[in-house]
Formats: C-alpha cells, structure tokens, sequence
C-alpha cells in the first residue's frame, strides 16, 4: 500500500468508500506525519484524541452506508475558525487560551460531511501578514527549500499554517482564509492549490474578523479536483451572516473536468508590472499556451485601476481591523493586564495582547477614519473600490469568462529575509490578489512551474461572481499541463 | 416653523440683570423599542432578570460573531416614523460608532449616522393653556443600547451587566423648536403619547425606556443661537424641566458676568438639582464613524411601508379632533382624555351603549375626567386597574339620564360600584335610591315644611335666593332623592315667587 499521506483528498475517499483502508487508518498516518513535522510548526494546537474519536464515528458511518461527501477525511483548520471546544486563538496573544462555545458556520458543514479534524492551524496573527511570520506562536516553515539550500523559507501567509500542511501532506486539505491573498499566496509559495470563492459564497459566522468586507473562506489542497470537493461542503447560505449570499451551491467538482473549449481567457495588460521577473512572465505565457490549447481564446483586456487597488486595500482592510479588533479589551475574555483604571488595563492589555504588525493596522485603521481623514482616505478608497469593481465588470460583460495572472510577484523568500525591509515590501506581495477582494470576485491559484530555484510558481484566475465553477475547469486545464508539485523528500522528518 | 423663524414670545422670556434671555432647547430621545429580542441578535429584551441573563454571543462581541438585523425592530422604526408625519427612508445604514468602554463589548454602537431611516417629520403640542406649537423632527434612527456597568459592588473593580447590551433603542432627533422647560416637557409627553400609541415604546421612564439628552442655549431675543450644552441622559420628565431652568440660569448668569459658554456634555444631578460638566468639546470622542461592514444597506419597498402605514392606530391628534367634533367636547376635556390611549379607549367604551347607540360625549366626559380620574389618581390607579368598568359607568349615566337618580346621588352610586362593585341599576333599585319625581310625594313635603316655617316663607318672598333653604330642606326630607328640578318648580308655585 502507498503511503496514505501521499493521496489525494479524492484518491483517499475512494480509498475509504472502496474500504481499501480505514478512516481510523489514514488518521493515524496523518497525526503520525503532524507529529513527525513538528518543525515546520505548521499546527498550533494537535487534536489527536479528538481526530481519532471523529474517525471511528466516520468508520462507522461508511460500514452503514452513510458516508457524507468528506467522510473519514483528516482536514487542518486554521486558527481563524472557532471550533467548539478547542482553543481558537487567531494565534494572536490577546485570545490568550480562548476556548469557543460555538463552532464556526464552515467547519460544522466539514464535520456535517464527515470531515475529522487533526488540530489547528498556524496564522500570521489575525490574518495580518503575508509570510506567516507575526503569528503569536512563531513563524511556519514552507516544506520547499532552494535546490541545494537549507535555508529555510516562509510558506507565505496569512495561511502559511494552511498551505504548509497540505504541502507537506500533513493533512488532505485545510481551511484557510482570504483578506487579500491569504489563500492564493501561500498556495502558490507552496505548490498547493487554493481558491477564494466569491465574496458571500461561505459564511463568516464563527471565523475570527480581520476585514469583514474583504474575509471569505476558502479551501487549500493539494488538486483542484481536492478544493472543488472541499468548497462545495464549505460553501451555502448562511442566515446568521447577513452579507451571506442566498445562491445555489453547485457541485464544484462536477465543473472540473468541463474543460475550457470555447472560454474567453482575459490577459490584463495591467498585471504586465515593472521589473516582473523573466520565470514569472515566462509562466504567465505557459498558462496562456496551455489554455489557448485545450479550446480557449486569450484576449488582451484592460483593467485601468488595478494600480490603486494596493493602496486603497491599506486603507480598508485597516479600517475594518480597527473596529474589528476593538472588542479584544481584557474585559470579557482572552488576555487581561490589570491596570490602575479601565483605560491602563485597555492599554496595558492591547500593547501586550497584539503584535508590531497588528499594532501597526490599528493604527493605520484608526487614523484613516479619523474625524478629518476619513475623506481623504476612507472615503476615496471606497471609491477606487467601486471602479475596480467596474474594471472588472466592464471585461465581463465584454465576454470574458476568467482572467489569467500570475499569483504572486515572487517564489517563497526566506525567513526573516523581509526583516529589515519596509511593510510597504511586505505588502507588495498582495499586488496580483488584492483586487479580487476588493471586488468581491472569486480567485484560484494553481501551481504551474518552478523557478530557476526549484521553487513552485502558481497562476491565478479570477472569475465572474460566483462563477467558482469555470476557475476549477481552467484551473484543473492548467494542474494536467502543469503537473502537480510535491516537495522532493519529508526533509523535516 | 424653526429657531430662526418662530418669533421671541415675552412669555417665555428669562429675566436676567441686563434684559431678557430667549432659552432655546433642542432634544435627543431615546426610545427603547418594543421588540421581544433585540435590534441584532436573539436576545431577550425582558426587563430585570440577573445580570448578563439576557446575553447573546453576539451581544458579548465573541470572536466571530456577527449582527443580524430584527425585522420587528425595522417595522416599530417605520410606525414610529409614520406616526411623526416624518418621511421613511427607504434605504437606510447602519454605522459603526467606534469608542472603548466596558459595557460596549463590541468596541463600537450599531447606529445609523448618515443615512437614518427615518427622515423629517413634526409633533404638534399642545399647552394647557390652549396654545400649540410644532416641534420640527429632524430625524429617527436605529441604534443599539450599552450594557450597564456596576460600581458599587466591588471595592476595586466594576462589573458589567450586558442585559440591556443591544437592546434596539430609536434616537429622535428634534430641531431647536423649543423655548421653555414647559414648551420641553409638554414635547416628550406628546411624543411619548405617541409612541405608546403606536405601541412603538412603551414610555416607561423609570425602567429607563425613554430618555432625554437636552441641548439647551440662550441668546438675546432675535440674535443668532448662542452656544450649546447637551445634558447627558436625563430620564424623567419633571428633571427635564429641572435640568433646563438650572442650566439655562446658569447660562445667562455666565454671559451676564462677560464669560463665554464652553460647548460640552453636562450631567443632571438630580439630587442637587443642578447640571454639571461631564467633558468639554475638546474631550470628545471622535468616533470614527463608517458604514458597518457585517451589515448590508437596510432597503425597504414602498409596499412594505404602505401595509405598515395601513396598520397604523389612530393617533392622539386624530383622535383629539374627532372627540371634538363628534362628542362636541371642549379642547381640553378631548386633549385630557387622549393623553392616554387606554383613558381615550375607556371614554370610547363608556360612550357606546350595548345597542349600538351613544350616550352623550359631554356627560360621559364630564363622570371620566372628573370622578372616575379624580378617584383612580387618588388611589394610585391606572384606568386600565379601574374598579368601576366602562358598562357600569355607563349604567351609572344612563339612570341619570333618565332621571332616575339625581347627579348627587350618582355619586353616592359611583362610591358605592366603586367599592362593592355590582350592577348599578339594581343597586339603586335594591336600597330604593330612585330620585322621586311623584310631585305628589314632594308636594307633601313642601307643604309640611312651609307649614312649621312660617319666619321663612316671610322672608323668603322679599328676597327670592332664600328658595335654596327650602330646597335643601326638601332634599333632606326626601333623603335626597327628590328631582331637584320638580322640587324648584313647585316650591316657586307654593311660595309664590315667580
């Protein structure tokens, strides 16, 4: 028997349902890789017990004949997500040992299907971050490393914990969650494959805010076949969340094998930005190649405000963590420093409980929305918003089915390598992903090269509103061409 | 009708040392809204109950919980909007308010900041004197309540009590139409009439359902508005008065003394009777208002509004018209029984005969306001706790109608319903309380008194306003059960006097 780690999500559902081997089996090969990958510090808080419980129920279910969709399948849930019961602490010190008494919207349908649970995982604190390096409980190492280097490099974030896991075949698939990136980045640093669905298309209910107006949910795994399946259990209508669209879930696995013969393919001449390294643009044509091969036609398109998308995302997504993470104030739960007044303990507590790059979100947050700066900024990023949701909407309605771009600027950098450059730096990773959360759109990455390094390099499509369904059949068009990307060898074993 | 155009009443007018002072207020009230849950979450909204009983995840702000809007709580808004003449808005937004304190779990209040949903509308009040003014609304939002934080039960710290945390409360806004602490405190009555007609709030100012934030200014008469306090949270009526006189003295004693008013937030000290400064405009929070992100824009449909419209009870001012045009009531008598639906209500049900017909407006509300109001207000007694019911007060007028009791005798009647209760006219037919019209009987019984007071008939027919004795006399003779009408008529004839 192969190692049961190495499957694919779908590989090992066939697996069970087929009674080649066990849930409790492949839990058990799957908390013994976790344990055995302690190093890369991709999950914060193991749930063995906890796993192996949910397994013998899945193993049961499947002897009955009642196996959900996901059933017997050991998933990683970030930090982000409340699970009842476990400790859900954003990996931020301010939550302290917070355990919820409710369970995320998203993560109940995991275990409606039949999803077991092997821990939570490792976050750039409240999600704010792009190398999975200001998480409370220390950085996470990507399982890709240079070709003859050791040095040790980050898997990208916010879902670094995420997108590492899956890499490293701890676990057939995470939860993860996309601000401005946090999904597609650390999928593309990894060799993953990650989808952002439409803004609306998962729940909120239960996962800890950064950006309400930005978060979505979405999956991390190692196909697109793998997130298709995940999605469509993620996905649906959700009353405790109002912004939660009331549409049709399809199942997103049946659209991937649907090819992309007829497809419109949109090049955004926009994305073509200065100083684009000659592997990524060389990338860029791959993609383009495949697709125009398989049936597409590759149309050059314009998307005009794509340069203001950055910045008027350093303003939003600020803004909203501002008042989102005012309710972290020592009073009712997570971290209190006691003080002499209620306003030494809010300050004692805060300064304590966040860290720099939080800290540093507030404060940007707060300023712009300052009484005075609030229509310099806010106001104006609300603005440029709206027009790139129009850039967007004017090459839909032009015939355009999906837009293709690369993921990110770069391969994985290393640790601590960003240290002393400006956040602005930092921030330029989102570049290529912003603006999908800034209009709402759904974005997959899929890995589809390496570079000079032997690192994978992923492409990113964006789609209509809630058109998740063409991102899997272009991106799965894009996995057959490209193969998948595994790391060489279990190095941190 | 607005500060700058309503005209300076001398009336009104504070005497200073150096002349006159026009007082102008503006008011914030705060309604909470009649809903069983609350504005976001499941809640109860139950007065009472142990502290943090009434508690959400979301009235708690847990990690990842999000506001969904109460539906009842829209559609009060929209009734209470109705019910001001005030124009809805059919989008409307929900705001965060961002400051920190510890009965705001959320780190910001759920208001609406720019776009309200309700907008411009008017209450008309009317003075005891019999005159009236508009007050302009400038607009009415929906917004969430704190919770309530405890310093009195920890040596060192202070709890928090979230029952109340999201409770949806409705901010009314008014323009500064206002010019006395009277003028204020005849306006939150009638808007408080109002809502409790509609059944919008219930008004109970003692559970701390409707409270009063007051922007009171003076200037001289017919000179631009002078600078304003707002006082914090007043909750009774008679303190809004209060409030107003002292900081409006404390005004004019300032500029009078050459200093300038400092625009800030003051407190009513209700036991001290005076206001006193809780933070200046420099202190004030900037509250970073934006569009709350969890929430979409409220769009409501003109249908929707319609059919709330259509639902809508008739509203004092309605009602005060039509009790004066189809009872011929006086102003005051109609303005006095509308004050409150259930006193209106329990007129209504008095005038209505069980045959369909009407007893007379006038006489019906002559025995509410006067004798039934007289006695529930001596005993402490809403009408709605009145131990005379509607039928049996209309019984009560119905036996003086037809003369079969004297008014003096109703009254005996109405003590006698009011404490033992029973059918009123069995009662006056079991202790043989039915007014003698026979003029036989009362002819008797003027003749035997004319006969043992010969001094009094002498007297009587030089000076005619003596005939009161003898009618007094007669009534005592007869037990008081004697028509006073008859009893004149004859004793006139008897005696001779025209």
């Amino acid at each position: 028997m192969t190692d049961l780690t190495d499957l694919t999500l779908t590989e090992a559902r066939d697996g069970l349902l087929s009674k080649r081997f066990s849930a409790t089996e492949l839990t058990k090969a799957h908390i013994a890789a976790v344990e055995a990958a302690r190093s890369l510090n991709a999950f914060v808080l193991e749930t063995p017990e906890h796993a192996l419980d949910q397994a013998a129920a899945s193993d049961a279910r499947i002897a009955r004949g009642e196996a959900g969709p996901l059933e017997g399948i050991p998933l990683g849930v970030k930090d982000l997500f409340a699970t009842k019961g476990v400790r859900t602490t954003a990996c931020s010190k301010i939550l302290g040992n917070f355990v919820p008494s409710y369970e995320s919207t998203v993560t109940s349908q995991l275990w409606r299907d039949g999803a077991v649970m092997l821990g939570k995982l490792n976050n750039d604190e409240f999600a704010m971050g792009s190398s999975n390096e200001t998480s409370a409980f220390g950085p996470v190492v990507n399982p890709w490393r240079r070709e003859g280097s050791n040095l040790q490099l980050v898997p990208g974030g916010s879902s670094g914990g995420s997108a590492a896991a899956v890499a490293a075949r701890l676990c057939l698939g995470a939860t993860a969650t996309d601000t401005g990136g946090s999904i597609r980045q650390p999928a593309a640093f990894t060799g993953t494959v990650g989808i952002k669905p439409t803004y609306g298309r998962c729940s909120r209910w239960g996962t800890v805010a950064f950006a309400s107006s930005l978060d979505q949910a979405g999956p991390i795994a190692k196909t697109v076949r793998d997130c298709a399946v995940l999605l469509t259990s993620m996905s649906g209508h959700d009353p405790k969340d109002s912004t939660s669209a009331n549409v049709r879930v399809p199942d997103f696995a049946a659209a991937v094998a649907r090819g992309v013969k007829g497809l419109k393919i949109g090049i955004p001449k926009e994305y073509r930005v200065e100083g684009m390294p000659a592997e990524i643009a060389d990338l860029w044509q791959a993609g383009q190649d495949w697709l125009k091969s398989e049936g597409a036609t590759i149309v050059d398109i314009t998307l005009p405000h794509t340069k203001y998308a950055l910045p008027a995302y350093y303003i939003v997504a600020p803004a909203e963590a501002s008042s989102n993470l005012a309710r972290y104030d020592g009073v009712r739960y997570g971290l209190r420093v006691p003080g002499q007044n209620i306003v030494e303990m809010y300050e004692k507590t805060r300064a304590a409980g966040f860290g720099p790059e939080v800290r540093r979100r507030i404060m940007i947050g707060t300023y712009v929305l300052s009484a005075g700066y609030y229509d310099a900024y806010y106001l104006r990023a609300q603005k440029i918003r709206t027009l790139i949701k129009r850039d967007f909407e004017t090459v839909f309605q032009a015939g355009v089915d999906a837009i293709l771009t690369p993921a990110t600027p770069s391969a994985a950098f290393g640790l601590a390598e960003m240290q002393t450059a400006s956040p602005v730096e930092m921030y330029l990773n989102d570049v290529f992903t912003v603006t999908v959360n800034m209009a709402g759109l759904p974005g997959i990455a899929v890995p589809a090269g390496k570079d000079g390094q032997g690192l994978p390099l992923g492409l990113q499509l964006i789609g209509r509103p809630f058109d998740e369904e063409t991102l899997f059949a272009a991106g799965q068009v894009i996995e057959s061409a490209a193969g998948r990307f595994v790391p060489p060898q279990a190095w941190w074993a | 009708m607005n500060a700058h155009t309503r005209p300076a009443d001398p009336a009104k007018l504070i005497k200073g040392a150096t002349g006159d002072w026009e007082i102008i207020i503006g008011m914030e009230i705060h309604a909470q809204v009649s809903s069983k849950s609350k504005l976001f979450s499941g809640a109860s909204t139950e007065f009472g109950g142990e502290p943090n009983d009434h508690v959400s995840l979301v009235d708690a702000a847990m990690p990842g919980m999000l506001p969904v809007i109460n539906a009842e709580c829209v559609a009060q808004a929209v009734r209470s909007g109705l019910g001001l003449k005030a124009e809805i808005n059919l989008t409307s937004v929900f705001d965060r308010k961002n400051y920190f304190y510890p009965d705001l779990p959320q780190g910001y209040q759920i208001s609406q900041y720019k776009s309200p949903i309700v907008g411009e509308g008017e209450v008309i009040v009317d003075m005891l004197d019999g005159s009236r003014f508009t007050v302009g609304i400038e607009r009415l939002h929906l917004e969430q309540d704190a919770g309530k934080s405890l310093h009195d039960q920890h040596p060192t710290m202070s709890f928090v009590d979230l029952n109340r945390s999201g409770v949806a409360l409705m901010e009314i806004v008014s323009r500064p139409d206002l010019r006395s602490a009277d003028e204020a405190k005849a306006y939150v009555t009638k808007l408080r009439t109002i809502l409790r007609y509609l059944g919008t709030c219930d008004g109970d100012m003692e559970k701390g359902s409707l409270r009063a934030d007051v922007n009171v200014s003076v200037r001289r008469p017919g000179e631009p508005l002078g600078t304003r306090c707002e006082i914090k949270n007043v909750n009774s009526i008679r303190f809004i008065g209060q409030a107003i006189e002292y900081e409006a003295r404390r005004q004019v004693d300032i500029l009078e003394d050459g200093g300038v008013i400092d625009q800030e937030t003051r407190l009513f000290d209700a036991g001290k009777g005076e206001t006193r400064s809780m933070r200046s405009k420099e202190e004030a929070h900037d509250y970073r208002y934006f569009p709350d992100p969890d929430l979409l824009p409220l769009e409501l449909e003109e249908a929707y509004v319609e059919e709330l419209k259509r639902g809508l009870p008739e509203l004092p001012d309605e009602k005060k018209a039509r009790f004066v045009e189809s009872f011929g009531l006086s102003s005051y008598d109609a303005a006095v029984l509308v004050a409150e639906r259930e006193t209106a209500d329990f007129f209504e049900a008095v005038v209505a005969k069980s045959d369909g017909g009407a007893r007379d407006g006038k006489a019906v509300a002559n025995w509410v306001i006067n004798e039934l109001f007289g006695r529930l207000n001596k005993e402490g007694l809403a009408v709605t706790a009145s131990p005379v019911s509607a039928a049996q007060l209309g019984a009560i007028i119905d036996l003086i109608g037809e003369d079969v009791i004297s008014g003096k005798i109703a009254k005996d009647l109405f003590e006698i319903v009011w404490s033992e209760g029973g059918d009123p006219r069995q009662i006056v037919e079991d202790r043989g309380m039915k007014q003698v019209t026979d003029t036989g009987a009362i002819e008797q019984a003027i003749d035997a008194i004319i006969a043992a007071n010969p001094d009094k008939v002498e007297q009587v027919k030089a000076k005619p306003t003596m005939l009161g004795w003898f009618v007094g006399q007669v009534m005592k003779s007869t037990g008081g059960k004697a028509n006073p009408q008859a009893v004149n008529a004859l004793l006139k004839a008897k005696l001779g006097i025209e």
